[in-house]
């Protein structure tokens, strides 16, 4: 059975069609990306399997239920900003998901419990090459390092479903790299499944097992709103050509000219 | 030459400089206070330093003939006690209103039109109500501090909590988060010290009404005292009196911006508070 199972998926806001007719299935395991013009819908898309937004119509089935239509520990988020809490080492934040978990009321844990969930936080920091900063606050992070804490953050739950929202877009090149390192062996290692959007075509080539394109097939210059994006393209990632890859780059393109 | 704008002063030099207004308005009140005495020896406007001297023994180290109290220690105490007191219960009332109010949507539609009509509720225009409900005892000098700086803290903490960004309420619930624990967890540590930074700024409305009411009702009290000297013009008296006011109003807002920062050391570099 697949993880995630969408058919006839549409998304609008009053008159404004943002999704239409979307058909999809992720199993377990996979890496997908998401890619498409800025305003096609990919975020809103990635809002809903989070849980923040719900579809208008449709089926949309996490392990052939209902998908919870608010976020919770089955799916994991990594935001492109914002989402480590600042009050909190780099330790402490590792640590708030374990306490959560453990202490339903107090949402904190004191003496032994306390010394195991620090234990199991620090293996995840280590696994993250974060060990030596465990102490500092975030604010005294990189942004990279930042990236790193959330999803040691989001990993320490054991996610069924990891999302990342853009989550390396505001990096250098060079830390960026590193990132997708982590990400590939995270997900290798941990069995992991993972929906990412971006919006660098290359970076979703690079990574994962499997591309998702979304783009408006249907235009109509007087009434902008009317259509929505569909999935264009859906491909396994590995066995594509060069030439793909320019195809796809320029039907992005010509909707952003 | 560096254009002026570009031009920044030394340590010293700032030091120097930042002392300078004030020494300039000492010596331009002794010259004046002088000018006046020389024409009218019993000129009560700008008293001398000697009859500053004198009312500060007066009414600091000597026991008063009727009380036997040292009056100025007595006000001092009185005050403090009814503006800590004051500002004591609007932070509470504040933190126990602002977090719901930021956080649960159904509080927010409920009670956000009612605070925001009640905060325009012109503070001064309800001391009548509050003596005649709380008589003119201690009650209705806090009451009337926590019904000034109160709607004040409440819209300036849950601005404070709505400022919190969204992604880390929806982080905080894929961590399994409830809206209790994310209250406890979240949003209160990180309000904690923006609170401490709301009733720094709102001391000074603190002070007036404060001084306020007791110029209208009490039977003692620094703003009770200048308001009663007043009557036989002791500048000697209200002088050195609103000096030390302004110099207490100046320490609390000093030691409030250490313990913020001691207490809370994340927050200092987040940009904290002016």
């Amino acid at each position: 059975m697949s993880l995630v199972t969408i058919k006839k998926l549409w998304k609008s806001y009053g008159d404004n069609v943002v999704l239409e007719n979307i058909n999809l299935e992720i199993k377990e395991g996979e890496f997908c990306t998401l890619v498409g013009p800025s305003g096609c819908g990919k975020t809103t898309f990635l809002k809903m399997l989070l849980g923040q937004e719900s579809p208008s119509r449709g089926t949309f089935l996490l392990e052939g239920k209902a998908f919870p239509s608010e976020p919770g520990v089955e799916r994991g988020i990594v935001f492109q900003r914002y989402s480590v809490f600042p009050h909190l080492s780099v330790l402490e934040n590792v640590m708030l998901g374990i306490e959560l978990e453990e202490s339903k009321f107090f949402g904190r844990l004191f003496g032994k419990q306390r010394t195991r969930a620090k234990e199991r936080a620090m293996d995840m920091l280590e696994a993250v090459g974060m060990a030596d900063a465990a102490e500092k606050y975030p604010s005294a992070l990189s942004g990279g390092m930042q990236q790193r804490l959330s999803i040691a953050q989001s990993l320490v739950k054991n996610p069924k479903i990891l999302l990342l929202d853009e989550p390396f877009g505001a990096l250098d090149p060079g830390i960026r790299a590193d990132m997708h390192e982590l990400i590939l062996s995270l997900w290798r290692k941990n069995n992991l499944t993972i929906v990412m959007v971006t919006h660098d075509l290359h970076e979703s080539f690079y990574l994962g097992t499997r591309l998702l394109v979304f783009d408006k097939v249907h235009t109509d210059a007087r009434f902008p709103n009317a259509y929505g994006a569909q999935i264009t393209y859906d491909i396994p990632v590995g066995k594509t050509q060069k030439a793909l890859l320019e195809e796809i780059e320029q039907s992005i393109h010509e909707e952003i000219q | 030459m560096k254009r002026l704008m570009n031009q920044k002063p030394s340590k010293l030099t700032a030091l120097y400089l930042g002392l300078l207004p004030f020494v300039l308005i000492a010596i331009l009140y002794l010259f004046a206070s002088d000018a006046r005495l020389a024409e009218n020896p019993n000129d009560k406007l700008l008293p001398s330093l000697s009859s500053f001297v004198s009312a500060i023994d007066r009414m600091a180290f000597t026991p008063s003939a009727r009380t036997g109290e040292i009056l100025f220690i007595e006000d001092t105490r009185s005050s403090l006690e009814r503006l800590g007191l004051g500002i004591f219960i609007s932070a509470v009332l504040a933190l126990l209103m602002a977090i719901p109010l930021g956080l649960i949507p159904y509080v927010r539609s409920g009670l956000s039109p009612f605070v925001a009509a009640f905060s325009m509720v012109p503070p001064m225009a309800v001391l009548p109500i509050l003596f005649i409900v709380f008589g003119m005892g201690e009650m209705a000098k806090v009451a009337l501090i926590v019904i000034g700086v109160t709607p004040l803290l409440v819209r300036d903490l849950q601005q404070r909590v709505l400022e919190i960004p969204e992604e880390q309420l929806i982080k905080a619930q894929t961590l399994g988060a409830s809206s209790w624990t994310i209250v406890v967890r979240i949003i209160l540590p990180q309000i904690m010290p923006r609170l401490l930074d709301g009733v720094r700024l709102t001391l000074g409305t603190a002070w007036i009404f404060l001084i306020s009411a007791e110029a209208i009702a009490a039977t003692d009290g620094l703003g009770y005292r200048i308001f009663l000297v007043r009557r036989y013009l002791s500048m000697d008296v209200i002088l050195p009196y609103v000096v030390w006011i302004t110099l207490f109003a100046f320490l609390f807002d000093y030691l409030l911006k250490k313990v913020t920062y001691k207490m809370y050391p994340w927050y200092a570099v987040n940009g904290g508070s002016k």
